[in-house]
This record gives C-alpha cells, sequence and structure tokens, in this order.
C-alpha cells in the first residue's frame, strides 16, 4: 500500500514515523517548503543566531532513508481523489492508496490595504525566515501587527539584532483573549522594559507604499503614520486550504478540512491531521481547530494507528501548551480562560519582581481544580494532568503543590506561599505537605496505576 | 556592544599583545652564575663546551638562537660524559651524578634559558605581570561586567552570527583533527627518541576505531553528519584554537621557549611557596585566573540560574584551594605536592614509584593522601555517583570540567551531535579507560616485582608513551586547543578516562536522570545544540522519554535553554527503567493503543 502525505511539519512526520513502526507500507512525504522536516517552532533561534538552520531538524538527514520514508519536495497542485491520485506542480502524477493532509496554516491578512507590497509577511515558514532575514539589512524600524504568541516572538527576533520594533496589538492588553488580566498585564511589562514599543489599542488601517512596491510605512487606526520598512503580519494563522478547496471540492471544508474522529475526511481513505484539519465534533471545552505543535504530534499518531489497521479515534487528553515572551517562560495545563465563567474562580500569586506566577483555577462551588497557569516557574505535566483528571480539590492541590514543581534544582520554592495566600485570602490554616522531589511525584503518579 | 566592553576588549587585546611580544623581548647571556646544574661534573663538562665553543658572556638578542646553540653544548657534554663514563666513573661518583639523562637535559635547557635572561621582562616581572595577566584580568571584567545589565535570561543571541564562537564545517573541522593527530604523533616518534613502536600502535588503534565506526557501526552511510553546516568558518575562532594549540605544544614539550612567562610569575610563586616559579606554576596561575575570570562571565550569563551559580562558584573553589593553592602551600610545608581531587585515573600518576615512594615517606600526612587517593577512587566515585550521577565530580569539582564550563563555555554548542559522534565517542573514550587501566597495572607490576619486562612491553615506555599521548597530546593540546574547533568538552567526551570510569556507573547503577516534562517539547533543538557532551537531548525531550546517558556530565545547560521547560536534573531511583524506555506514548487515548516497543 501507498501513503501519500501532504506536509512534512510536525504532524505529518509523526504520522509517517509511527506507520513506518507499525508497518511496511510504502510512504512519501511531500513537501514544497523544505527537503528535510524542521522544527517551525525554532526558527526564531535561527534568526537569532541561537542555532542554525542544521540544528534544527530533529532528524538527521540519513535517518529518512534508512527509515524508507520516501521525501518528494514538490507542490500538490492538485488532488485527484476520484483516481487516487495527485497532481505534482511541474512534477508529474504521484499515485496513492491512502491520502493523509498535514498542509498546516498560512498567516490570516485582512483585506489591508498594501498587504502584499513587498516586505510585507507573516512568520511561518522557512521562506519567511528568509524574506526576514534578506529584510533586515539596514532596517531602520519593523512594525509588527497582531499580538498573538508568533508577534512577540518575531518582535523578539528583530530586538536581538537592535532592531526597533513598533508592536500593534488590537486589545487593551498583550493577548488578553487568551492570558488572564494579571498575566497579560505581566507580559505588557515585559515587553515595555525590554525597550520595544508597545501600542495596544492600535489597529492597522494601511501600508504605504513607497513607489516601487515596497512598503515604506503604515497607517494605524488613530491616524497615525509610522515610518518602517518592514511590516510583519502575525494576527493569527488559518488553515492552509486553498489548493484543496479550488482542485478538490469533494473534499468537505469550512474554515480547515472537516474530520470525523478517526480523523477522515469526507473522502474514505484520505485523512487530514494537524493545523489544516476542523474536527466536526470536538470533545466537551476543546476547539475544532487547535493549531498547535502537540495538538499535530497526537493527531499524528493516532492516525498512523488508524492506518495501519487498529482503528484509533482522535482522543487529546487534557489541554496544556507552553510559550516563552522574550524572557519569560510561560506554561498552562487545563483551563485558564481570559474570561472564565461564573463558577470558576482563581488563586493567584505573584512574585514581586513581577516575571513570575502561579495561578490555580478551581471551581469555587465544589472546589474541583480546572487549571495550572505558570509564568516564570515550571510545573510538571504529569502531576498536573492526574489532578486535573481527577478533579482533585483546590485544597488537596495546594497542600501537596510542591510535587508538582518542575523548576531546576536549587531554585526557589513558591509553593509554601501559594498556600499561605490561600490561607490568608480564606482564612484556613492549610500547610505545604511536599516540596519539590522525583521521588515523590513518581509514587503519586504510580498510584494512578494501581487505583 | 556597551562602551566599558569596547575598552575591556581593547585592554584585553593589548595585554595578550604584551603578553605574546614578552617572549621575544629579552636577550640571554650564559655565564657561570646562570648555568643552573647542581651536579658537579655536568657542572663542569658543559662550562667548559660553552667556553670552547665561546658562548659564554655571549650575548644572543633571541631565545631561538640561544637555545639552539645552547642545546648543542648540552648534546655534546652529553656525549662527551657517555664517552668518558664508559672508560671509567671517578672515584665515588655513581653513574646518575655523572651522566646527563635526557630529562637532565631538558631541566637544564629550561632552567638555565630563564636564568640567562636579562632585559625588561627579567628585570621587571611584577610590572610585566601587572601589564599582561593583569591588564587582561581588567580587560577581561570590564568586558563581561556589563553582561550583568540586561534582564535575566538566556542571552545566546548571536553565537552562531559571531566568527569566534560559530565553529566550522565538519571537512574543515577534520582537516584540523587529522593534522592534530598526526602532527602529534610524529612529533611522538620524536619524543620517544625513534622509537616507533608506540606511535606505530597509536597509529593503527586510530585507524582501527575510524574503521570499527565507519564500517562495523555502519556510520559510513551516515552521512552528512549533522554538524555539518553550510558555508560556516570561523576564523576568530580559529586563531584562537591555534594560540590555544601552540601554548600547550609550549608549556608541554618546549617551555624553555615561554621563560619570559615563566619569570614573570615568579614573584608570585614565591609568595605562595617560596620557590621561584616552573612552567606548572604558570599555568596552574593562569588556569585559576581564567577560571575566576570567566566564571563571573558564567554567573552573569545564567544568573536567573541558582544550579548554574552555585556549580560555578563550586568549580572555582575547588580549582583555586584544591589544584592551585594548597600544593603549593603544602610544598611550602615541605609537605608531597597534592591535588586532594584528583582522582585516578585522571591523575594517571597516581600509581607511579616516585608518587608512590613520595607519598609513603612523608609521614602521616603522606599516608593519608596515599589511602585518600585510593579511597577516592575505589569507593568514593562508586558511592557518589550513585547518588547524585557523575556531574558531582565532572561539573562541580573537576578541574578539566571546570575550565570547560567557565573558558569553554561560548564554545558548548560546537559538540558534535550526530550518531557517528557518539559511536566514535564510545569506542575511544572506553579505549582510553583500558589503556590507563593496563599502563597502571604494568607500572604496578614493576613497583612490586622491580622488572620492567611486562609480557613483551617495557612498563616504563608504556607509561611515558601514555603521559605523552593522552596526559599531554589529548587532554592538552586536542583538550584544551580544539575548543574553539570541536567543542569545550572534547577531552572529557573523547578522552577522561576517569569520565569513562564515572559513566559507567552513571549508565548503569545510578539515581541521576535527566526527566522530560510530557509532553511539553517542540523539538527546537536548543537542548541538543547546548549540550557540550554532544548528546542529541531532543530525541529523547521529543519522545517523553527520561534521559540516562553515561557521557552526560550534568551541567544542567540542556535544561536552562529549553524555552519551554521541559528538562529537568533529578535523582531518584524510582521507575528509572520504564521511564528510559523508547517511546512512551502518553497524550493519545489509550484505550487500545499499547506502548510500542
Ligand atoms: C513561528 C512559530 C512558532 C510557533 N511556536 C509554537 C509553540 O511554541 N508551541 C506550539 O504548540 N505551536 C507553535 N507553533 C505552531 C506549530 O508550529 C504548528 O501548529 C505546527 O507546526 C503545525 O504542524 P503541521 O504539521 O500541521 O503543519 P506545518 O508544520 O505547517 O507543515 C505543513 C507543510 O505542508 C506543506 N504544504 C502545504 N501545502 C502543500 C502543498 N499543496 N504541496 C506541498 N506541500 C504543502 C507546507 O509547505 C509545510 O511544509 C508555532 C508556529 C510558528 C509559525
Ligand atoms: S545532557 Fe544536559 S546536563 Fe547532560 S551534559 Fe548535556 S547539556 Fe549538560
Ligand atoms: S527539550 Fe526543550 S530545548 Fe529540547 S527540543 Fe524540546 S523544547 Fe527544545
Amino acid at each position: 500500500m501507498h501513503i501519500a502525505i501532504i506536509g512534512n511539519g510536525i504532524s505529518g512526520v509523526t504520522a509517517a514515523r509511527f506507520i513506518r513502526k507499525l508497518s511496511d507500507h510504502q510512504i512519501t512525504l511531500i513537501s514544497s517548503e523544505t527537503d528535510h522536516f524542521f522544527s517551525r517552532t525554532a526558527l526564531m533561534y535561527v534568526y537569532m543566531g541561537h542555532m542554525r538552520y542544521e540544528d534544527i531538524k530533529p532528524y538527521e538527514d540519513w535517518f529518512w532513508k534508512k527509515n524508507r520514508i520516501d521525501l518528494k519536495r514538490a507542490y500538490v497542485s492538485k488532488i485527484d481523489t476520484a483516481n487516487k491520485k495527485l497532481e505534482l506542480q511541474g512534477q508529474g502524477e504521484l499515485p496513492y492508496d491512502k491520502l493523509i493532509i498535514a498542509s498546516g496554516s498560512t498567516p490570516n491578512k485582512f483585506g489591508w490595504p498594501g498587504q502584499d507590497l513587498k516586505r510585507v509577511q507573516g512568520m511561518y515558514s522557512y521562506q519567511d525566515l528568509e524574506g526576514m532575514e534578506a529584510a533586515s539589512e539596514g532596517l531602520k524600524r519593523a512594525v509588527i501587527v497582531g499580538g498573538g504568541l508568533i508577534g512577540i516572538e518575531m518582535a523578539e527576533m528583530f530586538h536581538s539584532r537592535h532592531i526597533p520594533v513598533t508592536f500593534l496589538v488590537r486589545e487593551d492588553s498583550y493577548w488578553d483573549g487568551v492570558l488572564p488580566g494579571e498575566e497579560s498585564a505581566m507580559i505588557n511589562r515585559h515587553i515595555v522594559e525590554n525597550g520595544l514599543d508597545l501600542r495596544l489599542k492600535t489597529e492597522l488601517k494601511e501600508i504605504i507604499d513607497d513607489g516601487t512596491g515596497t512598503a515604506s510605512g503604515v497607517i494605524t487606526n488613530k491616524g497615525e503614520k509610522i515610518d518602517c520598512q518592514f511590516v510583519g503580519l502575525t494576527a493569527g494563522v488559518r488553515p492552509n486550504i486553498g489548493f484543496i478547496k479550488e482542485s478538490a471540492p469533494s473534499i468537505e471544508t469550512q474554515k480547515g478540512i472537516l474530520v470525523d474522529d478517526y480523523l477522515e475526511t469526507s473522502e474514505k481513505e484520505v485523512y487530514a491531521i494537524g493545523d489544516c484539519a476542523q474536527i466536526r465534533t470536538p470533545l466537551e471545552g476543546r476547539r475544532p481547530i487547535e493549531a498547535v505543535w502537540y495538538t499535530g504530534k497526537m493527531m499524528g499518531e493516532s492516525v498512523a494507528y488508524t492506518i495501519c489497521g487498529k482503528p484509533t479515534p482522535y482522543v487529546p487528553r487534557l489541554w496544556f501548551n507552553s510559550a516563552k515572551f522574550i524572557d519569560i517562560e510561560y506554561q498552562v495545563y487545563g483551563t485558564v480562560l481570559a474570561n472564565p465563567p461564573e463558577n470558576h474562580t482563581s488563586l493567584y500569586w505573584e512574585h514581586e519582581d513581577g516575571r513570575k506566577s502561579i495561578r490555580l483555577v478551581y471551581d469555587k462551588h465544589t472546589s474541583e481544580i480546572v487549571g495550572f497557569n505558570l509564568m516564570g516557574v515550571r510545573y510538571r505535566h504529569e502531576v498536573c494532568e492526574k489532578w486535573l483528571e481527577e478533579k482533585a480539590s483546590i485544597e488537596t492541590v495546594i497542600q501537596n503543590l510542591g510535587l508538582a514543581n518542575f523548576d531546576p534544582e536549587f531554585y526557589k520554592e513558591y509553593e509554601a506561599d501559594v498556600v499561605a495566600l490561600y490561607n490568608k485570602q480564606t482564612g484556613k490554616n492549610l500547610s505545604l505537605k511536599k516540596k519539590r522531589s522525583l521521588t515523590d511525584a513518581l509514587r503519586f503518579l504510580r498510584e494512578k496505576v494501581s487505583a | 556592544m556597551h562602551l566599558l566592553q569596547k575598552i575591556g576588549l581593547f585592554l584585553f587585546v593589548v595585554a595578550l599583545a604584551i603578553f605574546t611580544l614578552s617572549l621575544g623581548l629579552d636577550s640571554y647571556q650564559l655565564s657561570p652564575e646562570t648555568l643552573d646544574i647542581s651536579k658537579e661534573y655536568q657542572r663542569q663538562e658543559v662550562m667548559d663546551i660553552a667556553q670552547q665553543k665561546g658562548l659564554l658572556d655571549k650575548k644572543y638578542s633571541s631565545n631561538f638562537s640561544f637555545i639552539a646553540d645552547f642545546k648543542k653544548v648540552l648534546k655534546e657534554a652529553q656525549a662527551s660524559l657517555d664517552q668518558k663514563a664508559q672508560s671509567g666513573l671517578p672515584e665515588g661518583v655513581s653513574e646518575w651524578d655523572f651522566r646527563m639523562g635526557d630529562g637532565d637535559v631538558k631541566s637544564i635547557l629550561l632552567q638555565t634559558t630563564k636564568a640567562s635572561s636579562t632585559g625588561p621582562v627579567a628585570n621587571n616581572p611584577f610590572l610585566f605581570w601587572l601589564l599582561t595577566i593583569g591588564l587582561g584580568i581588567l580587560g577581561g571584567l570590564l568586558y563581561i561586567l556589563p553582561k550583568f545589565i540586561p534582564l535575566p535570561g538566556i542571552k545566546n543571541n548571536h553565537i552562531y552570527h559571531n566568527s569566534m564562537t560559530r565553529g566550522l564545517k565538519v571537512n574543515v573541522r577534520s582537516v584540523f583533527l587529522g593534522l592534530g593527530i598526526v602532527g602529534i604523533i610524529l612529533y611522538g616518534v620524536f619524543y620517544m627518541n625513534n622509537n616507533l613502536l608506540w606511535p606505530l600502535i597509536t597509529l593503527a588503534l586510530v585507524g582501527l576505531i575510524t574503521w570499527l565506526v565507519l564500517y562495523y557501526e555502519k556510520q559510513k552511510t551516515n552521512n552528512p553528519t549533522r554538524s555539518a553546516s553550510p558555508d560556516i568558518t570561523g576564523w576568530l575562532g580559529v586563531i584562537t584554537g591555534i594560540y590555544l594549540i601552540g601554548f600547550y605544544v609550549l608549556l608541554y614539550w618546549s617551555p624553555h621557549y615561554m621563560t619570559a612567562w615563566i619569570l614573570i610569575s615568579d614573584p608570585i610563586s614565591k609568595v605562595l611557596s617560596g620557590n621561584p616559579a616552573s612552567q606548572w606554576f604558570l599555568y596552574g596561575m593562569l588556569y585559576t585566573i581564567v577560571m575566576l575570570v570567566m566564571g563571573i562571565r558564567m554567573i552573569a550569563k545564567y544568573r536567573h540560574n541558582n544550579y548554574q551559580i552555585i556549580r560555578t562558584i563550586s568549580v572555582i573553589f575547588f580549582q583555586t584551594a584544591f589544584a592551585f593553592l594548597i600544593p603549593e602551600i603544602m610544598v611550602r610545608m615541605n609537605q608531597p605536592y597534592y591535588d586532594f581531587k584528583n582522582i585516578w585515573p585522571l591523575n594517571y600518576s597516581f600509581f607511579f614509584d616516585w608518587n608512590l615512594n613520595n607519598l609513603m615517606n612523608s609521614g602521616g600526612l603522606g599516608l593519608f593522601m596515599l589511602v585518600w587517593g585510593i579511597v577516592l577512587a575505589f569507593i568514593g566515585v562508586p558511592v557518589i555517583t550513585y547518588f547524585y550521577g557523575k556531574r558531582w565530580y565532572c561539573s562541580w569539582v573537576c578541574g578539566c570540567g571546570g575550565l570547560a564550563e567557565t573558558l569553554g563555555d561560548p564554545y558548548r554548542q560546537l559538540s558534535d551531535k550526530s550518531v557517528r559522534a557518539w559511536k566514535f565517542e564510545r569506542w575511544i573514550i572506553h579505549g582510553v579507560l583500558v589503556f590507563a587501566v593496563v599502563m597502571t597495572v604494568m607500572t604496578l607490576y614493576t613497583y612490586f616485582t622491580g622488572s620492567y619486562q611486562v609480557l613483551f612491553f617495557n612498563s616504563d615506555t608504556v607509561r611515558t608513551w601514555y603521559g605523552f599521548i593522552i596526559g599531554a597530546g589529548f587532554a592538552g593540546v586536542v583538550g584544551t586547543g580544539f575548543y574553539p574547533l570541536m567543542g569545550n568538552r572534547t577531552w572529557c567526551r573523547f578522552g577522561c578516562p576517569l569520565a569513562a570510569y564515572l559513566g559507567l556507573v552513571q549508565r548503569f547503577k545510578s539515581r541521576f536522570r535527566i526527566t522530560t516534562n510530557g509532553g511539553q517539547c517542540i523539538s527546537c533543538g536548543n537542548c541538543s545544540t547546548y549540550c557540550e557532551m554532544g548528546i542529541d537531548v531532543r530525541h529523547y525531550a521529543q519522545r517523553g522519554q527520561d534521559i540516562v546517558r553515561s557521557s552526560c556530565v550534568g551541567c544542567g545547560v540542556c535544561a536552562a535553554v529549553c524555552p519551554r521547560g521541559v528538562l529537568r536534573l533529578e535523582n531518584s531511583a524510582l521507575d528509572v527503567n520504564t521511564r528510559t524506555s523508547e517511546l512512551r506514548a502518553i497524550h493519545i487515548g489509550e484505550g487500545e493503543v499499547t506502548l510500542l516497543q
């Protein structure tokens, strides 16, 4: 059987690797972007000189041949589901038996005047990185539009080269659609203390053409004109499915490619995974499109089992994510909402340096823990997950909070402060029973297996 | 760059220039007073020949010509004494007091060249200490202190844009390495007095290991190796590497060319031990100062990270106190020179006859040192490593590790992460461990039986060769000289027999491991890139697998640079086998799916 995979990102590659582990099927991994899989999340580090492109490839180049995964550098211009073949732009056709679409995302553009000028781009692909590199020489100012995770990465990139950055954020506070107020404010402060020009409640209205088809400035919704020679568009991403909508209308799409619980599209034996997939009936509390690394990985693994004869529904476990805002690390486990429902309340502790915080979200009626939000502090995924799955009570959690601490050795532990804060807020007299310890954490995790 | 940094860099370059030029500033004049020979017959012979050849009181403006001429005198004196000895020694004089051995020649050459120096450096050693090392420290600190200004956090910007730290293409690097190995082995022929046996055996072993890795381990096809990078050559790094290599070559094999530097160190040495400086004192002093200054840099860079701060203070402390000051003070108190933290087999001369005799003849303290050394090597190492992993030594105590973590920190990313390099590492480091053990057993055999012939080999030649090829060539010239070419732990990773021993304990019986945080890894590669031991940490992290690798020195930098908080160095014996097993699929529905084997 020949399995073709469109896209050599984390989703497509995970699928290919697991199919190879489980079977002897022929696998072709197609991408128009690069010859080999690289970590998209690490593109910024190449620009900043932390790593070379070589270093962000998780597998050595010989890996693919050794594992009999055929690589094909080509653009799929058409999917012919009736005859089960792909049309590769300028490179003929490729028949397949089963098809996995893992074509990822593409940066959003909202019809701004000037959005297609030169030196106006997003930050998604290897080619985008090359574009930024080419534009950096002599760059006097960059304007970045959109306050999400990629926007702040782009800001940090330019900042590393001492290129002044103006950061336009439509919201009242950075990423406040996702981060609760205090954390969002912390990041605002951090952006400013790094010397970036943060403009909240400011939107892009128009990009100015310098007369040669190249950007020379922007005009904001406040009428201000900002001179710049580069405009970064980082107002989110959307599934990269243009080529499917045009060439294979029988594959049902909405925002993304619609898939069932087994990640199969409306066409039999055609699957979609990763950023480009839209789950028809997402699990409770989950969104139909979750464009993150981890879900792509899990979908790749699930679809591999399904294709290799062990039908496996895609059942992501608890939501988790992480990021780094310049120097502040961020981790989240479970449900932490910027605009929480009435029954959620949270215990929020912040360090006096204003760059670390711990937030525990719980149900105020049942006391069940529902989420952890950490800034500048690391928590153990498995421990948090276990508490969340068991719906442990907030008091159980905080008394054992040390079990979750994952900061390096000799780092100060703040769990006792969290307990003290809880006591102060509730008038109780709890104390911290567990400090940071691998042995204790593993014992705790073992209990699950026996219970 | 901060203004202070520019000034600092400028001062440092000036200091380095004066330091380098100081080797050529003095002139040299041999006189009866400067001829540093204690044995009377030898002294007389050398004096006569020097006089014949018109060397006495002749002024040389360069040490090259002085050393060339004086070497001839010594060779001639050596031959003539040999000849005289043939026809009978004078009454009551032993052969050793009469004939000049090669060791005598080397030490006379060094001491006499040093004593014969006159000129600015010899006359103002302390001033030159200030102008070279003192100014260097000042420049270094001015360059480093502004690093405390920006917000704390991981600051690896531009490492791969900087020609000092971006490393070499794999093929250029191979050329340097090949030249290095061939050069050292060729010099070894000369060093062993044209005895070809050991240089040839070494060459054969190099060939054998290369064959084993490329063909037996099938790494030939694993091309290109990971750290091959397109069009990146760091010329500053190359120059730095060559300078360091040159320094080590002089230090180990031709210290008579660096007498100016030894003179500069005299005043400090006299304060500490009461004796004039040797080349080893110079080396120890530089080593300690470099670790101190670069240690401050390390602390500035990781000042948000307590693990790094405490560890750096620890290595600086052990170097300054145990490797540098205490041994000098011991000498002052007429006790044996002893570094309490240097453990066999890294300290390969521990079981040499002269060391054993020296310790046993030095009363209670000497005996204590002997017992301490043995207990540490055979009980301390396995027990402490069981509890904390090999890091307790490699990243907290060891001098080689300490230099690697301070001076070497800017180069940690240059270690090769390919599977091929890993295969090379395993053959080479375990090979060196075997060599060290065999050499020590032969030496002890000779010590107890008095017979130099062990099986087919002469134990004395074996240990001389070990000292040359491993002790000096590998640990010094390649180990440190190659920092900017192959990364800062080249010796620790490929060569150190103690690291191999610690590593075996760590791999098979230790609570130490690096745990990974569930599914948080984004495969970015920072951890692998900054692992100085060339461990592909990401390989494990992206599978959610705990890491137990014999080579990990527990520097903690992988955990520090990870932008997603995935890695943690921890100690616990619980579940170590299941959690290090390949492929833990933990975040998809577990229903029908079983873990893959
Ligand atoms: C800068 C940046 C930082 C990020 N950081 C994080 C993070 O910290 N954490 C996190 O969870 N997520 C992060 N993400 C998101 C994460 O990278 C994506 O969710 C993930 O890469 C999606 O993987 P994928 O395999 O679905 O698609 P992609 O990685 O986008 O791969 C799709 C591939 O398919 C190719 N392709 C598409 N169409 C065709 C065609 N017609 N023919 C041939 N090839 C085609 C594309 O060129 C591309 O190579 C980040 C994304 C970016 C851009
Ligand atoms: S694995 Fe991590 S702790 Fe171990 S040597 Fe490498 S970087 Fe240091
Ligand atoms: S462990 Fe951390 S540094 Fe290493 S690849 Fe994963 S996310 Fe990157």
